[in-house]
């Protein structure tokens, strides 16, 4: 817990340091876990463009990656969810057309991730 | 140096912000308060300031755009009166919180209903608890040296709060008085350019202005904004003494007239205070020993040194230009307020007075006087001049 | 002159007796005066009952009353005098009453009740003649100096010129001096 600022010590008004939303770690209010299966997924980006945090972090692969029925999938292509901000509201486990995405009670994610 | 000119007060609010040289201004008309704007256009059409205005399809329109041109870092200013002021609240109750220093004259104006375009206080009076600084002037030259204060304590890096300078509907506004205009270049030196420390048009530093505080920071931002608006009050002095060295003049809290003797004194703002010093002057010819206190800076309200000022004056009438309705009215309370700390208090009448525009003659304020000087006071009822019963 | 000198204005609205508030007041502030020129607002509608004031003085003017004892009462229009009290406040010994019309001082008088001194001059008559519309505003100042010396025509010329020359033209500017001239010789006790 961090200890918040008194009046004296704030900037003025309610100016703030720009992107300090960075800063407020979201993932803690998940208790559901999308577990992300990359050799369902064919990098549709449907997750990516309906995830309301921008959880869902993509890069751009010229050699390819692996995933639906063994294919190579090449240029933008997701990665792992950012777990520090998503709140596992499950929007992409229900939009993904492959169903490469399940959505797993956070206590037995972290058991199986132990 | 300066120049003598007849000029309305509107007209001496324009030859302010024509040397005060805004970058923005974001206004709509409205009675009596247009004149300003209408003459303040003349000088940005013909090229004599470098101004930038916005015409906007309300009032509530004209203060988010004067907000956002000063939160971008610019010099905005916007000018209003009664209904136009009643629409854009929403957005000058926000003006504070944001510690945007803008800068707006007020043609006060009785608010409806019923309609009416004529003077009185009750469209700023209820402003003043959110937070502006709010000046009152007496007169066209009070307008013009009360706006080149204001953009100086509004600016200033202890202050960074609003400020509305008044003066009353068309009795000033739209009344041709002489008003000494000083230089250009000394004015001009006096104000100064805007210099915010931050501002949002500065990519290289970006910052977040006005996101969402909850309880956990609300409380302690409200706090800061209190902290600002005591510096004002020292900040006034330090700008007048500033302002003296050009203009020659003192610009106290508030002006005392023949208060040292006085066994009776009024206490009113803006244009009646100078009916009620020539009020004073013939009753003291008379050898009636009666005085005037007309206070300047409202917000923040001078309560210490009011109550020095009226300590020994054994009784005190005030006269409010609008009613708190169900309450005291809003000069009357701040002088009761301000009296409350003496062992011997004197005595107290509130008088409302010139409620839509009624006029005020000397010969009322004489009976007040009279009535004051008698003793007869009640002082948990108030009077009403020139009200027919 | 009196320490504070008091001109009210009764008119219609569009009859430019709030421009001739203001050029008197110029006048008097070019020749170092310190004046108040304030017109009382109604509802601003072409021919309603208007007045407009002016105060001049060697002091610096502080009050912001209306004008309730006047020196000198200006009426560009007679029939306002049915409705509206314009001779309410001036003196019968020290008042002057000058008015708008072709009728002589004694009928003034009687339809008035005012007793004092009484001045006419047919303004409108001059202004019709001169530009074909209905301002006496400039020749009742024309008539008020003549009465009253309270400015010089000489600055009121100057001040009329300043006043209207960017907005009128020379022409126009040119025929309100001949206004203000002719109405300086014509004004009738």
């Amino acid at each position: 817990m961090s200890e918040k600022k008194g009046w004296r010590e704030l900037m003025r008004g309610s100016d703030l340091p720009p992107a300090s939303s960075l800063e407020y770690k979201t993932g803690s209010w998940r208790t559901l876990r999308p577990i992300w299966d990359p050799n369902k997924c064919t990098h549709c980006m449907i997750c990516v463009a309906y995830c309301p945090d921008m959880a869902i972090p993509v890069t751009k692969s010229e050699e390819g990656v692996k995933g639906f029925n063994g294919r190579v999938f090449k240029g933008t292509v997701r990665l792992e969810t950012n777990f520090d901000y998503c709140k596992g509201c499950g929007i992409c486990a229900q939009e993904c057309p492959t169903h490469a995405i399940k959505m797993v009670r956070e206590e037995e994610a972290e058991e199986a991730s132990k | 140096m300066s120049t003598l000119k007849p000029l309305t007060g509107a007209q001496a609010a324009a030859e302010a912000m024509r040397q005060i040289n805004p970058d923005v201004v974001a206004a709509y008309p409205i009675t009596p308060q247009t004149p300003i704007v209408e003459q303040f256009a003349q000088f940005v059409a013909n090229g004599i300031v470098d101004t930038k205005t916005i015409p906007v399809e309300s009032e509530h329109s004209a203060m988010s755009a004067t907000v956002g041109a000063s939160a971008a870092g610019a010099r905005a200013m916007c000018a209003t009166s009664s209904q136009g002021l009643a629409l854009m609240w929403e957005v000058v109750a926000a003006v504070p919180g944001l510690r945007l220093p803008i800068v707006m004259p007020i043609v006060d104006r009785a608010l409806s209903a019923p309609i009416n375009i004529h003077c009185d206080h009750s469209d700023v009076m209820g402003t003043a608890t959110i937070g502006w600084i709010q000046i009152f002037s007496e007169n066209a030259q009070e307008v013009y040296e009360n706006m080149l204060l204001a953009v100086k304590i509004a600016e200033d890096k202890d202050v960074l709060l609003p400020a509305m300078v008044m003066q009353d509907g068309f009795i000033i506004s739209h009344g041709v008085e002489n008003v000494e205009v000083f230089d250009d270049d000394k004015v001009k030196a006096f104000v100064g350019e805007r210099n915010p420390d931050r501002y949002l048009l500065d990519v290289d530093h970006p910052y977040t202005i006005g996101p969402l505080a909850l309880p956990d920071y609300y409380f302690e931002i409200k706090r800061q904004q209190e902290e600002a608006m005591k510096n004002a009050k020292r900040v006034y002095i330090e700008a007048g003494k500033e302002l003296s060295k050009i203009t020659g003049k003192t610009y106290p809290y508030f002006e005392s007239y023949k208060l040292d003797d006085a066994e009776a004194a009024i206490v009113v703002l803006s244009s009646t205070a100078g009916t009620a010093k020539d009020t004073v002057d013939k009753m003291r010819a008379e050898g009636k020993k009666v005085g005037l206190l007309k206070p300047k800076l409202f917000r923040p309200f001078p309560y210490k040194e009011v109550r020095e000022a009226l300590k020994n004056i054994p009784v005190i009438g005030v006269l409010d230009r609008s009613i708190a309705f169900g309450a005291y009215a809003p000069l009357y309370a701040e002088i009761r307020n301000a009296l409350f700390e003496l062992d011997k208090r004197p005595k107290l009448q509130s008088y409302i007075f010139g409620l839509g525009g009624k006029d005020i003659f000397k010969s009322q304020i004489e009976k007040a006087f009279d009535e004051l000087l008698s003793g007869d006071v009640t002082p948990e009822e108030e009077r009403y001049i020139g009200l027919r019963g | 002159m009196k320490e504070v000198y008091e001109v009210r204005m009764h008119a219609r609205a569009g009859q430019g007796a709030k421009s001739g508030s203001q050029l008197l007041a110029e006048a008097a502030f070019k020749q170092g005066k310190w004046i108040q020129s304030f017109p009382e607002y109604g509802s601003e509608r072409r021919g309603a009952p208007t007045v407009s004031y002016t105060r001049i003085s060697d002091k610096q003017l502080r009050t912001h009353e209306p004008i309730v004892n006047p020196d000198v009462v200006l009426v560009f229009d007679l029939g306002i005098a049915k409705t509206v009290p314009v001779t309410k406040g001036l003196s019968e010994e020290t008042g002057i009453l000058i008015v708008n019309t072709n009728k002589s001082p004694e009928y003034i008088k009687k339809v008035t009740g005012f007793n004092g001194k009484v001045y006419t001059l047919d303004a409108t008559g001059i202004s019709l003649k001169l530009l074909g519309i209905d301002a006496p505003n400039v020749p009742m100042l024309g008539a008020l100096i003549k009465v009253t010396d309270v400015v010089s025509l000489e600055t009121l010329e100057t001040v009329i010129k300043e006043h209207f020359l960017a907005k009128l033209g020379e022409e126009k500017v040119n025929k309100n001096i001949e206004g203000l001239k002719k109405a300086y010789e014509e004004v009738t006790k």
